[in-house]
């Protein structure tokens, strides 16, 4: 893998194949355009995206409204409503929806079999999946914004830096967990098993962060449980975008977001490199590929 | 990674920006009810400067008008200390009379009028010569203390008695008493002198008294999603000084209310730390303090925006404050 790397970064930088910088720029644009459309043309799932955040924004902050507003914890100065305390919580929880849902796009694009259109591409693959993971992330992001927007009208205004700041952190935490749903995708054989993935990763992921409650208050419920939300990188893009909101840094969440956007990047990339990945072993039971 | 560089940049600026349009730096002076002791806190910054000991029971507190000297309610050792604002040390006492609570300094900072809750009187004290220039008998458990721009007109508030006793300030004599809701915690005058707002705090409501008939004119109540309305006990009231907004600590609610002063009605409720209880401008009414007494902090609001922007860990049950120029 580390010498098809380096080989595909060789061959970008002296192009050999004679693609020089605006070819990867116009396929960029390319995959960029068609991530875009794609969502554009699906209105449903841009409402669907938001329904679920502001959902849990009007109904369930509203509910448990009484439970905080006891302590005060870094990055906030003062006491917050619950509202504002999960807004950071429910912009990971549209990347990790949106991350996800790029996967099952993925599954999709193989059982349709256009993913072969899109792998037959003269391009380095590394380049493709990266291109293709940028598009995905870039239109979550947009989601974000438009939820923060709303957001806003509901007495969720961090400081007006905070939507300036966040978004490197966006994009970082995007790409986690975008990376994430492209690693799993290259792991799933149909779409049907997309179920599972939403059982088995999107909820443990979500309800075992600091997303919903902060860690102190986990850690007076069970210590045991309190380990797990530690050890979940999910709680770390929460933590770096809540910073962000702020205007601030933490950096112990940017070393871990950025440590496992390398792991689930590289091990997308092996996963669906045909000569030695995973998907050369899916290509018998895989759809119709 | 270039994420790393933007959001170095993305702070820096964002420091240098809060570094420039820094306001002016005031000193707040809160009075720790349990553990006997002043705390000194940067309004700019929102640091802990120092926190001074102080007589037993510290309560009410005020500021002379030069900003030179802190009048201080030492309510258990039954006097009111003076502490300069330079050195910090407790420079002089004046004779308050037994547990002194809450107090009031004249426009022309002369006179300072005490409310003694045990002993059900309203002293008044020469600041200059320290000597006590009379004793008023008012209602049951004196607390609240306000007096008219121009100097005319005091009002005490007695908790038990549940009125609002009108005093003129020439004769020492009460000339009107108004009956409010239980509990009467806290009475203040708008700028223009046309109203007083008095507080009560079971009661729940705020009466704005009409200055000029001596009677109730109308009566904020409070309504917040989600509380009980007993949880609701209005204690400390300030008015702007251009007389459009009140804002009103509702205690173990935890929200500041924002009133408009001209509709009466509540705009906003900011939440600040548990059992709020007095508050205070800063000098160029930018910023509105509160003390938590529960949560052992204050808070800082914004005036303009009504935005809570910092809380600030102080002493134990924090009970007043006073801002003083740096």
């Amino acid at each position: 893998m580390t010498l098809n790397a380096g080989i595909s970064h060789q061959s970008l930088l002296a192009a050999p194949r004679g693609f020089g910088f605006g070819q990867y720029a116009a396929c960029l644009r390319g995959i960029m355009l068609r991530e875009g459309l794609r969502f554009l043309n699906q209105r449903e799932r841009f409402i669907s995206s938001l329904v679920r955040p502001l959902l849990w924004l009007f109904v369930f902050a509203a509910g448990f409204r009484q439970v905080l507003g006891v302590s005060i914890i870094p990055p906030y100065k003062t006491y917050v409503l619950y509202e504002v305390y999960i807004t950071p919580g429910l912009c990971c929880m549209i990347l990790l929806f949106s991350g996800m849902q790029s996967s099952l796009s993925m599954v999709y694009d193989r059982e349709m079999g256009n993913m072969r259109t899109l792998l037959v591409s003269p391009f380095p693959r590394w380049f493709l999946l990266v291109a293709k993971l940028l598009a995905g992330v870039s239109v979550s992001v947009v989601q974000v914004y438009v939820f923060l927007a709303v957001a806003w009208f509901w007495s969720v205004k961090p400081p007006p830096i905070g939507y300036i700041a966040v978004l490197p952190a966006l994009f970082l935490a995007g790409m986690m967990l975008c990376s994430l749903g492209m690693l799993l995708s290259s792991m799933i054989r149909q779409l049907e098993n997309f179920a599972g993935v939403m059982n088995f990763v999107i909820f443990p992921m979500y309800f075992a962060s600091s997303a919903l409650y902060p860690l102190w208050r986990i850690q007076e419920a069970s210590p045991l449980l309190f380990r797990i939300c530690q050890a979940n990188p999910f709680t770390y893009a929460v933590e770096l975008i809540r910073f962000a909101l702020y205007g601030r840094l933490d950096w112990i969440s940017l070393v871990v977001v950025g440590s496992f956007t390398v792991l689930f990047l590289g091990g997308a990339i092996l996963a669906y490199d045909p000569a030695n990945g995973l998907l050369s072993r899916k290509r018998d039971t895989g759809g119709n590929g | 990674m270039p994420n790393r560089t933007t959001f170095a940049a993305i702070t820096l600026v964002a420091g240098m920006t809060c570094a420039a349009s820094g306001a002016d730096a005031f000193m707040a002076y809160v009075s720790n009810e349990k553990d006997n002791s002043v705390t000194v806190v940067d309004t700019v910054t929102g640091a802990v400067v120092k926190t001074l000991p102080v007589g037993q029971r510290p309560r009410g507190i005020t500021i002379s008008h030069d900003g030179k000297f802190i009048y201080l309610c030492a309510s258990d050792d039954d006097t009111i200390e003076v502490i300069d604002t330079e050195t910090h040390e407790i420079v002089g006492q004046l004779p308050s009379g037994p547990d002194p609570e809450l107090f009031v300094l004249s426009p022309d900072g002369k006179t300072l009028y005490v409310a003694n809750e045990d002993d059900n009187l309203v002293t008044v004290i020469d600041i200059e010569s320290r000597d006590v220039l009379a004793e008023i008998p008012v209602g049951v458990e004196p607390e609240g203390m306000g007096i008219s721009p121009d100097g005319k007109t005091m009002v005490n508030t007695s908790e038990t008695t549940n009125m609002a006793h009108f005093i003129d300030t020439d004769s020492h004599e009460i000339t009107d008493n108004v009956l409010v809701d239980s509990r009467p915690r806290f009475a203040e005058f708008k700028p223009d002198g046309s109203e007083v707002w008095v507080s009560a705090e079971i009661g729940g409501t705020v009466s704005v008294i009409d200055n000029d008939s001596r009677e109730v004119k109308h009566k904020i109540t409070f309504e917040i999603a989600g509380l009980r309305s007993e949880a609701i006990q209005p204690v400390g009231v300030r008015i702007t000084a251009d007389g459009k907004k009140a804002y009103v600590a509702l205690g173990p609610a935890n929200r500041v209310a924002v009133v408009d002063t001209a509709t009466y009605k509540v705009e906003k409720y900011v939440l600040v730390g548990q059992r709020v209880w007095q508050l205070a401008f800063t000098p160029d009414q930018k910023t509105i303090i509160s003390t938590n007494g529960v949560s052992n902090d204050i808070t800082f609001i914004d005036v303009a925006t009504d935005e809570p922007v910092q809380s600030v860990t102080v002493g134990s049950m924090p009970w007043g404050v006073v801002v003083s120029p740096k």
